[in-house]
């Protein structure tokens, strides 16, 4: 290997491992049974344990896999119809609708927060589960219509028109070319939006109320107490679910038909 | 009913202000195989995609078998389509895209297996039934595409520039098999290219377009034996052009100026004395005499000519000569077996010779900038 | 009797149902849920603050007056800098590792790509607790520092300005390598390559060529990391302690403790405005590298 080939894998490995690491560690330790020492005392899982143990923690993190199913559900509804339309048919604000997307993906979390709280504080919506899916749902659509729309995007246009050149009319034409032509990306736009949605902090902070608590908040409010194995526990359990997720939506994706 | 399976009349489409179609007349005959025949971009996708129903037309009509098709939308059109990418459903197999068609009739169980599986033996593809198109040849697929639109018996098949992702030979046998495919089946074919070599050899009428325009119409030989303009005549095949300028006319006779030297040609046309023509020819038209043949009294008839180019292509060799008066002109010339001296054809750059042409194998034109 | 076409011919109106269902889903979602909040912050912003509701019915100025305000200006410059030299080493270092990932031989490349994918999508607050354990007092940055000799007793490294970059940077380099690797990806090698043909020295090509036409990547990158970085009040919370105050922590503290939500909408309306101008400069820079506007 040339001197500089070997610099730019080094380089590549310390990106890596800065990425990498403090995740490591964090896993590494909600194993180690000690409760304040960094040094490792051997294998446990006492600390995961001590976590199914906790009916508050477990009543969060049901709600929060509720609302992260219901949530990419409707988003992937709404976001594969709408990268469907936008490719398929000219309409009037089309031009607008895109940039809105476009606009609604980079708004900040915290901007897209509080402006829901507004809203919902103008309609009298008391916070809850109704307003953190809807505004679950609002985050998750622009990530599901960019990972359909790039999705379709790669498919010739004269499929639809070859299948409707043979008798079909444009509910078979859906149903029989473009959804099964689809479907990996759209499966893949609902474990996206499934782990935006178990992951968010910023939005859920502002829109839901004491009444409906979700695992990421319950996270942050013990976070700020400090570090404990327990936390470790629970952040490596979110680590794995959001992993398994993101590698069954990358493989989807890559999959050629 | 007329005898016109299709019918164009003074059918117009524009995209945003530009337009692509202009007035355009096209009657096609039941069975005929048409070609529409032009650069990119002269429209002729364009006319396939009106008479699909992808597109509505901005103005005329457009009837097939009589019936007016403005309203009438791709799926209910007796017309099928064989796209230029062949658009194949990736995720279907062989037997299920060529079923498509007939299951959406509601054709089912036995007979559809049958009707499928008869279609994909006419384009000797029945082995590959159960395959998707991703593990198919280019060609393979191409005659899937073709199975998938004549498995619903349609009236018309419409080709767009369907062989242009073939390579050369797979093409030539291509065009054949397309060919015998339209006599056994009897549906009328339309088939859009660029490749005038293509239009020639495989259609009954050409449609010659440019610029949305049809330029003209009419058999491949009249196409190219008799081009109505000068666009037709450069598009199809390549021909040599000499200005001339008329000085005696008793037609169909016209005297002819070409620089120094007055023709007598033969014209369809009517020209006055004092008009600019054109007078064009072949390439294979155009003979050369070596300053060793004929006598002198034969070569004063000749135009004088100098080679400037030898390109060696196998069955012919082509010249580019260059006429004393200026004019350059390409030729053919065919090795001739029977000819005792095949060394003839063994010319030099820079070598004189004389040059005719066979005379009434000429076309004249009225002068175009 | 077939029904005669009136006017224009359409021949598509089996497909209007459908269409109708797709278009208006998203057009009223993005109208109500998008939009109408977005107005609604607008409204609020130069609203009063109300005493028994959260915002009085009465036009003023005021919320914006007080973001001048010394106190808070302190703290929106120091959050304007937190982020911006977030947004630089995020560049600095995202820049060649991106390059670096499209010159890897292309069967690892997606394994290599993958690896920046997963914490992309990874949440951030368990990113960041991660970064707290690596950071602590008795945490393993000091114990290495220590065991190597480095430094004689453990460093305070949390709940510093330091730490908060550390943090973001932690977080944010993720979603400035992406769109730089699909910037960087997407260009042509045969254009360096023409260009090395013609004599240019590598800086010049960097100049002249690759970064003209990356800027797109780099322009959304910036925007990726420095919009969230104004916001990111929990990493602030935890790396910074109460030492540190971004424009998130300013924006939350109104809605919630301070409860003067005018203020914290005209704070918000900044952030939007801040955004609208890194659009405006994406839009520009794609429209330089000849691509279109927006995605």
């Amino acid at each position: 290997m040339s001197p500089r080939n070997a610099a730019r894998i080094a380089y590549l490995i310390l990106i890596y491992g800065f990425l990498y690491l403090p995740i490591l560690v964090l896993i590494v330790y909600s194993f180690n049974d000690a409760k304040y020492s960094l040094e490792w005392r051997g294998m446990t899982w006492a600390w995961y344990r001590n976590l199914f143990d906790d009916p508050d923690l477990l009543r969060a993190a049901l709600n929060s896999v509720l609302i992260a199913a219901l949530s990419a559900t409707v988003a992937t509804g709404i976001g594969a119809l709408a990268a469907v339309a936008l490719y398929r048919y000219e309409f009037f604000g089309k031009p607008l609708l895109q940039s809105l997307i476009f606009v609604l993906m980079m708004t900040p979390d915290i901007v897209m927060g509080i402006a829901l709280l507004i809203l919902f504080a103008s309609l009298s919506l008391p916070l809850g589960f109704w307003t953190l899916l809807l505004a679950h749902i609002t985050f998750n659509i622009p990530f599901v219509v960019v990972t359909v729309s790039s999705r379709i995007s790669g498919f010739d246009r004269h499929l639809l028109e070859a299948a409707q050149d043979l008798g079909a009319t444009e509910f078979q034409t859906v149903r029989r070319i473009v959804l099964p032509l689809l479907m990996p990306a759209v499966a893949a736009g609902w474990l996206l939006s499934f782990t935006l949605s178990m992951d968010d902090v910023m939005v859920s902070f502002f829109v839901t109320g004491p009444t409906f608590e979700i695992l990421p908040l319950r996270i942050y409010s013990m976070v700020r107490l400090g570090v404990t194995p327990e936390i470790n526990a629970l952040c490596t359990i979110m680590l794995g679910v959001t992993l398994i997720l993101i590698l069954i939506a990358q493989l989807l994706l890559r999959e050629k038909t | 009913m007329n005898e016109w399976v299709i019918e164009l009349r003074n059918v117009s489409k524009a995209y945003a202000a530009h337009a692509v179609l202009r007035n355009i007349n096209l009657q096609v005959r039941a069975g005929e195989f048409l070609t529409l025949l032009g650069p990119s971009g002269c429209g002729k996708t364009t006319i396939l995609r009106l008479l699909a129903g992808f597109e509505p037309a901005d103005g005329g009509e457009i009837l097939i078998g009589g019936q007016d098709m403005r309203t009438l939308p791709p799926e209910q059109r007796h017309v099928n389509t064989v796209f230029q990418s062949y658009a194949l459903f990736p995720h279907l197999t062989v037997f299920e895209n060529v079923a498509f068609g007939p299951r959406l009739k509601r054709i089912r169980g036995e007979a559809l297996r049958e009707r499928v599986m008869d279609t994909l033996r006419m384009v000797k593809l029945e082995d590959f039934a159960g395959r998707k198109p991703g593990q198919l040849s280019g060609g393979q697929q191409q005659r899937v595409a073709i199975a998938r639109a004549v498995v619903n018996q349609p009236r018309v098949l419409l080709l767009d520039e369907p062989l242009s992702a073939l390579d050369y030979k797979l093409r030539k046998a291509m065009q054949l098999e397309l060919k015998q495919l339209q006599r056994r089946l009897g549906i009328t074919f339309i088939f859009v290219t660029h490749d005038q070599e293509e239009a020639l050899s495989m259609s009954d009428r050409v449609a010659v377009m440019n610029a949305g325009r049809i330029e003209q119409f009419g058999a491949p030989r009249q196409i190219y034996e008799a081009p109505e303009n000068l666009f037709v005549a450069r598009f199809v095949g390549e021909i040599n052009n000499l200005p001339g300028r008329v000085v005696a006319a008793a037609p169909p006779r016209y005297d002819i100026r070409l620089h120094d030297r007055v023709v007598n040609l033969k014209s369809p046309y009517v020209f006055g004395v004092g008009d600019r023509v054109n007078v064009l020819i072949r390439p294979e038209d155009v003979r050369i005499w070596r300053e060793c043949e004929g006598s002198a009294e034969e070569r004063a008839a000749l135009f004088p000519a100098v080679v400037e180019g030898v390109v060696y292509k196998g069955s012919t060799v082509d010249l580019v000569i260059r006429l004393d008066s200026g004019d350059v002109l390409s030729t053919t010339q065919f090795f001739n077996e029977d000819d005792q001296a095949i060394v003839n054809l063994d010319f030099r750059e820079g070598e004189r010779v004389f040059v005719d042409w066979v005379h009434d194998w000429e076309t004249i034109l009225p002068h175009e900038e | 009797m077939r029904r005669k076409a009136q006017g224009h011919p359409v021949p598509m109106r089996i497909r209007e149902p459908f269409k109708l269902l797709a278009v208006g889903a998203i057009y009223f979602w993005l109208t109500a849920f998008a939009l109408l909040p977005n107005l609604l912050v607008v409204i609020a912003s130069v609203l009063e603050r109300g005493s028994d509701e959260f915002v009085a019915f009465a036009f003023t100025l005021d919320s914006y007056r007080r973001l001048l305000d010394p106190l808070y200006l302190g703290v929106l410059l120091d959050s304007l800098g937190l982020a911006a030299a977030t947004t630089a080493l995020c560049l600095l270092l995202g820049y060649p590792f991106a390059y670096l990932l499209t010159r890897m031989p292309v069967r690892w490349r997606p394994v290599l790509l993958l690896l920046v994918i997963i914490p992309f999508w990874t949440s951030s607050l368990v990113r960041t607790y991660a970064m707290v354990i690596l950071l602590q007092t008795n945490g393993w940055l000091n114990q290495i520092l220590l065991g190597l000799g480095l430094i004689a007793e453990p460093l305070e490294l949390l709940y510093t300005e330091p730490a908060v970059i550390a943090g973001m940077l932690y977080a944010l380099l993720p979603f400035m390598i992406l769109p730089l690797y699909a910037a960087l990806e997407k260009l042509d090698r045969r254009l360096i390559e023409a260009a090395r043909d013609l004599g240019a020295g590598w800086i010049t090509i960097f100049r002249r060529i690759i970064l003209p036409l990356t800027l797109p990547g780099v322009v959304a990158g910036c925007m990726l990391t420095f919009l969230p970085g104004l916001g990111m009040f929990y990493v602030a919370d935890l790396l910074g302690g109460a030492k540190t105050m971004l424009v998130g922590n300013l924006i939350r503290d109104q809605f919630l403790s301070a409860r003067d939500w005018p203020f914290g909408a005209a704070a918000s309306v900044l952030l939007t405005g801040l955004m609208g101008l890194l659009l405006w400069a994406y839009y520009l820079s794609s429209r330089r590298a000849g691509r279109g506007a927006l995605p």
